[in-house]
């Protein structure tokens, strides 16, 4: 695949809960290579486009990955087809040891060589985990959980990851060194789609940004330009 | 003394079989929160299961036994597939109910197939051994050491594994196995094969030590063997073990020192005072926290 081929492409996408419409019917794409971000409010939609591609909710309107419709695959077919999830709240097991963990994100692969390469990289990523590596997940502040669950996603070696909300509840400085590390996991090759509220944060490492507010994208543009983008600034970057 | 010892080895066999079957119990709950009432009929339905191997197709024991569990393991997937999987969003009462109603179906059927109590033939060689005055059977040694032989193989099953991993995680947080690329629902399938085949194994067993089997068999035995699991701290895999041979020890100490009319009412009375004290049980915890 060139660098320009479309990974991911969202058309029309309507997710209802009960008789809230959450997405009024969205469309964007993820090319091969990229980072794209979807930032807004609390409430704006964001999760819900995420959860929509990783098979966890229904929608209508059309998803493909490649050349695959998503519609009727499970989530974990999606992870099989090589989509990696860091969900939401990060999801950390926290009755399995951190090696577990990750080692659970292994399970639909079968090249042992390959996922004890994928664990040298995640551990040469994250010093920390190998060295908390038997404690339990549980165990972990939230910043070291936050790296486990990259690292799980890692473990489960797609070309694309989806992550929702990476820097919740996580201070600053954390937050710098996670953004830093996924801007490096995308040089290595993987494309991102990334959910984000730091609109900062996000659009500075995003080749690609959508602003989403109540259902709709209301802008979009590549990163550079959303960050100079004045009406941004004003709602999501503090004036 | 000899004669306390002698009990204790008794102890040792009543409780083991309680731990094989309740660890079925306690392995469902861990990843569904549901309690299979129908596990007690599968235990006896793997006790008729030996007794058509043995009777009718001459099986010597382990082939038996490994029939047995594998029939019974098929039907406790089965019974998961087409009975509570359709109810898995529905109210936790449903499912349960639905259980209850299972377990009555199986009771039932086999009162149909076969209505007059049975006796499985005597699949191992019968001999005694004597020790200081403490006498052993064939067969007592061969129920205590099979039953930790299979507790054992479980053990590493559910902490070595990948399949033990998915269950464990699956007991955390459902809603993000399948985010991980795991089949949630074929996890839930090995998790009833391999619980309701150690009912099917504690049946075999059972039918074996005990003189008779009847389709009704399974149902104070299942209780019992619950008990054990909610003693043990329901959802705990080794707490169900040791839940089993707590409670086995306490119905033999009843049934030696008191009349032996007491023993069932000494067991349940039992599990309401210890829950008093410990609402979740020996090794149970409060429900997990969800970061």
């Amino acid at each position: 695949m060139s660098r320009t081929d479309v990974l991911l492409r969202v058309d029309d996408l309507t997710v209802s809960y009960g008789n809230i419409r959450a997405l009024k019917g969205i469309s964007f794409d993820v090319r091969d290579g990229e980072i794209v971000t979807l930032i807004g409010a609390n409430g704006a939609g964001k999760s819900s486009a995420l959860r929509a591609v990783s098979g966890l909710i229904p929608f209508s309107g059309r998803i493909l990955y490649g050349d695959r419709d998503l519609s009727r695959i499970p989530p974990d077919g999606i992870v099989r087809l090589g989509i990696a999830q860091v969900p939401e709240g990060r999801g950390i097991f926290g009755n399995l040891t951190v090696f577990e963990n990750l080692r659970l994100a292994t399970w639909q692969r079968k090249n042992k060589a390959e996922v004890a390469k994928d664990f040298e990289r995640v551990f040469g990523l994250f010093p920390r985990l190998n060295e908390r590596k038997d404690q339990m997940g549980g165990t972990l502040s939230g910043g070291e959980q936050q790296m486990l669950a990259v690292g799980r996603a890692l473990m489960s070696r797609g070309q694309m990851m989806l992550l929702d909300e990476p820097s919740m509840g996580l201070a600053p400085v954390l937050v710098r060194d996670i953004f830093h590390t996924l801007a490096e996991i995308n040089q290595a090759g993987t494309t991102i789609l990334l959910v984000e509220q730091n609109a900062y944060m996000a659009l500075h490492i995003a080749s690609r940004g959508c602003v989403l507010e109540t259902g709709s994208i209301v802008l979009s543009g590549t990163g550079r330009e959303l960050l100079g983008n004045p009406r941004i600034k004003e709602a999501y970057l503090g004036g | 003394m000899t004669y306390l010892l002698q009990q204790a080895l008794n102890a040792l066999q009543l409780g083991s079989i309680y731990a094989l079957i309740a660890l079925g119990y306690t392995m469902v709950y861990g990843i569904l929160t549901m309690i299979n009432f129908a596990h007690g009929d599968l235990f006896m339905v793997g006790a008729f299961l030996c007794f058509v191997a043995a009777t009718y197709l001459k099986l010597s024991f382990v082939p038996s036994l490994l029939l047995s569990m594998a029939g019974v393991a098929l039907l406790g997937v089965v019974i998961e597939k087409w009975a509570y999987k359709p109810l898995r969003q529905a109210p936790r009462v449903s499912a349960i109910i639905t259980a209850l109603g299972v377990g009555i179906f199986l009771e039932n059927f086999t009162l149909a197939l076969c209505p007059y109590p049975k006796h499985i033939p005597p699949l191992i060689a019968h001999e005694m051994w004597s020790f200081g005055g403490v006498s052993i059977s064939s067969l007592q040694i061969l129920i205590i050491l099979l039953s930790i032989l299979l507790m054992i193989l479980l053990d590493f099953i559910v902490r070595r594994t990948m399949v033990g991993m998915a269950m464990r995680a699956i007991s955390w947080d459902k809603t993000i196995v399948p985010l991980m690329g795991v089949p949630v629902d074929r996890v839930i399938s090995i998790t009833f094969a391999i619980g309701t085949s150690l009912g099917g194994a504690a049946g075999v067993m059972y039918g074996l030590a005990y003189p008779v089997i009847d389709p009704y068999m399974g149902i104070m035995v299942g209780w019992k063997a619950f008990i054990s699991a909610v003693v043990g701290g329901i959802g705990n895999i080794r707490g169900a073990m040791i839940g089993g041979f707590i409670l086995g020890g306490v119905e033999i100490l009843v049934a030696a020192f008191l009349p032996s009319t007491y023993r069932d009412f000494v067991a349940f009375a039992f599990l309401l005072v210890l829950l008093i004290f410990r609402p979740y049980g020996i090794l149970g915890k409060p429900h997990p926290q969800k970061v």
